[in-house]
């Protein structure tokens, strides 16, 4: 039997369409229920009378409506995206090029800091019996609260807007690696280890010829939730800035611009998502070229 | 001593070791006396717990003896290591699966400072000793189990040790493929001229291989019984029905019986 690939995706495609119209029904009913409160207020400040069907299409189009309809949020969303030259302070390209940067930024200082503190707990006695429950400690803190006291302290430093936002993302990012690369390290057997051992190795050959490779299967999964989670660092340390996606919900929710936070919140998603099928594509390459991968 | 050479490689004198565990110490080797001459295949056979790994690992110097004395080449294990006098082949191939088997056997190579076309030189030569010329450049899992042993054998002779210590490396694959590479490993022995120790617990296997045969019984680990085979060196797969073989094989039997008893 031949299997079509194409026919299988296709086949994927009907459920897929199905639970996204269920979503987009559920949604719809929902922002007429939540909207239609302000209709009749309106109408009653007006003191006419309306009944459901009078209000029905203005719950769909209101300015700040509690819940935006969906085509609302895609409009705007279309709006920001394709609808302002992309350098414009309202376009939602430019906020998340500025969310991008920080969260790059971040996530590169938060996976040097979580190999180097691997390799020392694997290597260093008191750090295997001292970093770790520092490193859960830290992830126990809720960001929402630690996030303000960083950007000020960081800032009082004299960085960057971008240095404040990263070391905020690194924060949040060192961790996932930190955890996947301890156990990557210790993945080889005691075999293997001996091998090397009846080579004279030194532990820094040993740590380059096998521990390092032998991890990098864990520091692809752990990069993966490592990248998700320097972007809502990043979008964390935002929120007292005045450009990226951080600052755009924020400015929604102070002027009630409800389009605009969801808008923002979908262009955060798109990002999280591309960013972590990115590093799946650099995993597959890397496995493939390192032979493990069928 | 049936050897014309007499150089003694390896040479134990009443060694001991013992492991210090949660448990209280466990007497791994006990009063161990040993020779083994340039040349030589030496056998240890004995049921698991009777030592022969924990004596082969203390000749390669991943264990060290609490009592006694060892020495290989005259010299004590670490320092016989660091002269790179061994090559040692693990139970599983331990291919590293990143590196192609070209790769694997430059391993060592790599970490002993070889220059690279000293690396080619070698790998081809040892590709060609283990008959697996045209396969540097796949990896690991592209090969059938003896194969990958067969690479491991290759990585142990890569660096031009006297010595080969060899632990069960045959222990996970069929009858079949084991029957084949003994004969290989025989040739390969013949050729080149190595000291092989080599720990199995299979009878067919010790008295087929081995110029002399360690029985080894357990709780404590000891030798109970070393027999010099008057096996030719060249030996057909069907010397196994001759009547001195089955001797050998008698004795090792009984040999491995008597310890059992005496250690319950």
């Amino acid at each position: 039997m031949i299997f079509d690939v194409g026919s299988n995706k296709m086949k994927s495609l009907g459920p897929i369409l199905t639970v996204l119209m269920v979503i987009f029904a559920f949604w719809y009913l929902m922002a007429i229920k939540l909207n239609s409160q302000w209709e009749y207020d309106q109408a009653v400040r007006a003191k006419v009378e309306v009944g459901f069907w009078d209000i029905l299409p203005n719950t769909m189009q209101q300015k700040k409506p509690v819940l935006p309809a969906p085509h609302q949020v895609l409009t705007g969303l279309w709006d920001g995206l394709a609808g302002q030259p992309i350098t414009s302070k309202r376009s939602l390209v430019y906020h998340a090029w500025i969310t991008l940067s920080g969260t790059i930024y971040g996530f590169v200082i938060g996976t040097a800091m979580g190999i180097l503190l691997a390799v020392g707990i694997v290597y260093n006695r008191a750090m295997d019996l001292s970093v770790m429950p520092w490193a859960i400690a830290s992830q126990m803190i809720p960001i929402i609260a630690i996030a303000p006291m960083l950007a000020v302290v960081v800032h009082a430093l004299g960085a960057s807007a971008i240095v404040t936002k990263a070391v905020i993302s690194a924060y949040l990012s060192f961790f996932p690696v930190l955890v996947g690369m301890v156990k990557g390290l210790r993945a080889p057997e005691q075999m293997q280890i001996d091998l090397l051992h009846t080579y004279s190795a030194s532990k820094t050959e040993i740590l380059w010829k096998l521990r390092f490779p032998a991890s990098v299967p864990f520091l692809f999964t752990s990069l993966q939730v490592g990248i998700a989670a320097s972007l809502v660092g990043a979008i964390v340390g935002e929120l007292n800035q005045p450009a990226g996606l951080g600052a755009r919900l924020l400015q929604g929710t102070y002027h009630g611009l409800t389009v605009h936070i969801w808008a923002a919140l979908i262009v955060a998603s798109l990002l999280a998502a591309i960013l972590v099928k990115t590093i799946q594509g650099f995993e597959r390459i890397t496995l493939v070229k390192m032979g493990m991968r069928k | 001593m049936t050897s014309v050479k007499s150089k003694i490689v390896i040479e134990a004198r009443d060694v001991g070791l013992t492991f210090e565990t949660k448990d209280g110490p466990v007497v791994a080797l006990k009063d161990v006396n040993l020779t083994v001459t340039e040349g030589e295949f030496v056998s240890f056979i004995g049921p698991s717990g009777c030592g022969k790994t924990t004596f082969l690992r203390a000749i390669a110097a991943l264990e060290h003896p609490t009592s006694g004395s060892l020495t290989v080449n005259g010299l004590s294990p670490d320092a016989a290591r660091q002269a790179r006098a061994y090559g040692y082949v693990f139970q599983a191939a331990g291919l590293y699966p990143w590196r192609t088997i070209s790769g694997n056997i430059k391993l060592p190579l790599e970490i002993m400072g070889f220059s690279p076309a000293a690396q080619a030189e070698r790998l081809s030569r040892v590709l060609s000793l283990v008959e697996l010329e045209g396969f540097g450049g796949k990896f690991p899992w592209q090969l059938s189990g003896g194969m990958q042993q067969r690479a491991s054998i290759a990585r142990a002779l890569a660096f031009d040790a006297d010595i080969l210590l060899m632990d069960e490396p045959f222990g996970a694959l069929d009858e079949i493929v084991r029957d084949r590479l003994n004969e290989e490993l025989l040739q390969l022995w013949a050729r080149t001229e190595k000291t092989i120790a080599f720990v199995t617990h299979s009878i067919p296997e010790a008295v087929f291989l081995s110029t002399k045969i360690v029985v080894m019984s357990p709780r404590p680990g000891r030798i109970t019984d070393v027999i010099d085979s008057p096996l030719p060196k060249e030996r057909p797969l069907n010397i196994r029905d001759s009547q001195e073989f089955i001797d050998i094989a008698q004795r090792v039997r009984e040999g491995l019986r008597a310890g059992h008893a005496y250690g319950d």
